[in-house]
């Protein structure tokens, strides 16, 4: 059964739950759609061993009572159908939902890059262990390492800790210089200056990065270049994450600019395209706070409201400093683009190593020479990765924007638009 | 050498035509430098369907003699080219169909095609995930598939051939004008750039055809030949507008490729929604299975397609020098060895392996100009 | 607690588990073995890179985005 809404929101997480909450007030019908089995998105991701802060669950309780919101969980966005008009499946089908606007809320996926070993059962990404681990992945007991980039690794970090995990080592790939001044920024950002300190760990090294992981069958070490010297440590996890990449897919295919790796949004957090608003991490990575902030602009804006999106300004402006400062902290060090060696795969669904894709001049001519990027990933993995390695624009999406099963494609209307 | 002049042969174009012509250039010693802009055209679109088709005389000819020709290279050919002799099995629907199926199993096998009428039992037996209830089929035992993007790059792996990323704006004679202004010259020129050859030669009647494909995940063993509908012959080649055919291909990595459609009047490359849902509607009436498969691609091509479905090979009768291999349609992967024969045994002035009259550009193009 | 099977074994787990979860709870935690013959297991745990990828009672799903259910099967690919 097709369904039509005054307005869709693609993305569950606080973007996505503080837009929803800013529409509904005005008692327009909203869908809010989330590809995972509940809301929360990431950050706010529930699980038997996730404890959520206060305001999720608050934000969550609001939603819930709020009888013009209805949410699809496990529902992932196939195709465009038509103007306006989306293809989506669940589980158990696949249907269109046609709408008067759109707000993206698509978050971001983490940046990983190929190592040595990085194909080992055991090696995750730094923000997906941790999604993991709250999903009731057991860590009690176990031996971990923590490497890349940013503040997810410390917050990674204290989820493992928390479900008895020994954290060995949380390797920073930034100079210590870079990391100390974003901390002796955070004072201007009380609430993250105090969450700085409950995250802190003294395992934590700067200047340090991952070169391989070590094992046969599964992760059994890892070898650290730890500020300028070689060290291997034994472990059962090793989590590497190099920062994250906002999910601009979605909103590319429908038209929607892109500046820098993230959509472009004005100040009522509206695309490039007209009735289509973007929020969250898709616009640029700045934590749950400017998340929150940037939901509320769009789901007000999004509904006519300018006066209520208006006042939310200031607080937007305030946090986007502190996306500033953290994402030039963080940059990442040149080094990281040589970690793999030619026996690397770089391609985890194909299998393609690195060897294979040095010396071709872009990522259509590796692909096709390759199979990089033709698996089920769609190259969402690889292909980051390698615009981060070699410059290489990543191909603009096509349906299925996700792998789909067939019948889901056969929902799309068989006549041509007119 | 003259100013200019870079090899004995410029190709342009190192799709799956122009790697053939200079694979067969190159092998009679001739010095080839190979254009190609980087566009990627009908070779890395395409399925890769090495077949058999008699829709007229001309058509056999040419592809049962080029299939020929891939078999005797099949051996040298290197593993990413997945190659793989599996055969293609045409599906009859009703009886007025195995009747089509009748009277090609006739045509072929007059022509010394390996061939097989299949009935419904045989049918069910040999391609289990299709429906029950088809009429029956017509297998031909030598057609294959092949990975066309690789078998391109092994036939410009040769010594004899240079490959240079250029884009050719404009041909007067036998020499060529790239976009940095630079002319380069050789002693003949050989178009090959598929549905961009008439940017270069406006005359050629040649229309892009856009086709969608689709690929699965990974399903090893649930297809094993390359499934066509006859309907293929007796609707979708005919139609002027857009149609759709079932056309499902097994790959070597057990991934299924699931075609096929035409649409006249667009180069628009977007996948397009209506028009994928068309095709896959069509695949699963033949194969109800398909639909709880994931698909995990789905792309658009354009077959550069002449008048009367055959290609133009041969020199252009009023331009000198200016040698045409254009206008394959859906059938370039299969013919290229034999244009590349045909277009050699022209260059040389051979007797060429097959009658080269059905080809030869001067069907659209007038008598030649020059003598 | 739902009470499911992971590759033909019965496996009882908390509720709100994921299936990826499931399978290091169950078994080794991997949920597939790669084209060149590596095993694997999940990695981004977001949806993103399709390494879990499993059967679940008979449909390709997503591990890190499935919740286990009482009754349901999951079999890794081997």
């Amino acid at each position: 059964m097709n369904e039509a809404t005054d307005l869709l929101i693609i993305g569950a997480g606080p973007a996505g739950m503080a837009a929803a909450l800013a529409a509904a007030s005005s008692g327009v019908h909203i869908v809010l759609l989330d590809d995972n089995p509940l809301p929360g998105g990431q950050i706010w991701r529930d699980g038997p061993q996730a404890s959520l802060p206060s305001a999720a669950r608050h934000l969550r309780d609001q939603l819930r009572n709020c009888a013009n919101v209805r949410c699809h969980a496990g529902t992932r966005v196939i195709a465009c159908a038509a103007d306006k008009t989306l293809l989506v499946e669940d589980a158990e089908r696949g249907w269109q939902i046609r709408y008067e606007r759109l707000i993206l809320c698509t978050g971001a996926r983490e940046l990983l890059l190929p190592f040595p070993g990085w194909t080992l059962p055991g090696v995750t990404g730094a923000g997906g262990l941790q999604a993991l681990i709250k999903g009731g992945l057991p860590v009690r007991g176990e031996r971990l390492v923590i490497a890349g980039s940013g503040p997810l690794l410390l917050a990674s970090a204290a989820t493992a800790k928390h479900q008895g995990a020994q954290v060995l080592r949380i390797a920073e790939q930034a100079r210590f210089g870079a990391v100390a001044g974003f901390a002796g920024q955070l004072p201007r950002w009380p609430g993250k200056f105090f969450q700085s300190f409950s995250l802190f760990d003294s395992h934590y090294r700067t200047n340090t990065h991952v070169v391989e992981a070590l094992g046969r069958e599964r992760l059994e070490g890892v070898r650290l270049q730890q500020q300028g010297q070689t060290i291997e440590l034994a472990c059962d996890r090793l989590a590497c994450g190099f920062g994250l990449i906002p999910n601009t897919q979605l909103g590319q295919a429908l038209g929607c600019a892109v500046e820098g790796q993230a959509l472009a949004v004005d100040a009522w957090q509206a695309t490039t395209r007209h009735d289509h608003y973007a929020a969250g991490e898709c616009t640029g990575f700045g934590g749950s706070e400017l998340a929150l902030v940037e939901g509320a602009i769009a789901g007000h804006a999004a509904v006519g409201n300018s006066a209520a999106a208006q006042q939310l300004w200031l607080r937007r402006a305030r946090w986007q400093g502190f996306a500033r400062a953290l994402n030039t902290a963080f940059a990442l060090d040149p080094r990281l683009k040589s970690l793999a060696r030619g026996d690397t795969l770089v391609c985890r669904c194909e299998d393609v190593p690195y060897g294979e894709l040095v010396g071709h001049e872009n990522w259509r001519e590796a692909k096709l020479a390759s199979r990089c990027g033709m698996g089920a990933c769609q190259g969402r993995v690889c292909g980051a990765a390698l615009e981060h390695l070699f410059g290489w624009t990543p191909p603009a999406p096509r349906p299925p924007f996700s792998p789909a099963r067939i019948e889901t494609l056969l929902e799309l209307e068989e006549t041509p638009p007119s | 050498m003259s100013k200019g002049h870079v090899a004995d042969v410029i190709i342009i174009g190192a799709g799956i035509i122009g790697a053939a012509c200079a694979q067969a250039l190159a092998r009679r010693n001739v010095n080839v430098l190979v254009l190609d802009a980087g566009w990627h055209g009908a070779t890395a679109a395409g399925m890769g369907h090495l077949l058999v088709l008699d829709d007229n005389p001309a058509e056999l000819a040419l592809s049962q003699y080029s299939l020929q020709r891939w078999r005797e290279l099949a051996p040298a050919l290197p593993d990413d080219c997945a190659w793989r002799n599996n055969g293609t099995l045409w599906l009859a629907a009703n009886a007025e169909e195995m009747a089509v199926a009748h009277s090609k199993y006739l045509n072929l096998l007059a022509h010394g095609e390996a061939c097989e009428l299949i009935g419904r039992a045989a049918l069910h037996q040999r391609e289990p995930e299709l429906r029950p209830g088809l009429e029956g089929g017509l297998l031909i035992k030598g057609d294959g598939i092949l990975y066309a993007p690789a078998a391109a790059r092994w036939m410009l792996d040769a010594p004899k051939i240079r490959q240079q990323r250029a884009h050719v704006s404009e041909i007067d004679g036998t020499r060529v004008r790239l976009d940095d202004g630079r002319w380069l010259s050789a002693d003949a020129v050989v178009l090959a750039n598929g549905i961009h050859a008439t940017e270069l030669c406006p005359e050629l009647p040649i229309e892009p055809k856009k086709g969608h494909l689709l690929i699965t995940d990974r399903y090893p063993a649930t297809v094993t030949h390359t499934l066509v509908e006859l309907g293929y012959v007796t609707s979708a080649h005919n139609a002027s507008g857009p149609s759709v055919a079932c056309n499902i291909q097994p790959r070597p990595t057990g991934q299924l490729f699931i075609g096929a459609s035409r649409q006249f009047g667009t180069v628009d490359p977007q996948v397009e929604g209506w028009m994928l849902a068309k095709m896959l509607k069509r695949a699963v009436d033949y194969m109800p299975g398909l639909a709880h498969l994931h698909g995990i691609r789905a792309w658009t091509g354009f077959r550069a397609a002449s008048p009367d479905g055959l290609p133009l090979v041969g020199q252009h009768p009023q331009r000198k020098g200016l040698w045409l291999a254009v206008g394959h349609e859906g059938l370039g992967v299969t013919t290229a060895p034999a244009t590349a024969d045909l277009l050699v045994a022209q260059l040389f002035d051979e007797t060429s392996p097959l009658a080269a009259q059905p080809y030869l550009p001067q069907r659209f193009l007038g008598e030649p100009a020059h003598a | 607690m739902p009470e499911m099977f992971l590759d033909g074994r019965p496996l009882s787990v908390a509720n709100g588990t994921s299936v990826a979860a499931a399978l290091a709870l169950g078994a080794d935690g991997c949920s597939r073995t790669s084209v060149s013959g590596q095993r694997r297991a999940p990695l981004c745990g977001m949806g993103t890179c399709q390494e879990c990828r499993v059967l679940i009672d008979g449909r390709r799903r997503l591990a890190c985005q499935t919740l286990c259910l009482d009754g349901m099967q999951v079999q890794t690919r081997p």
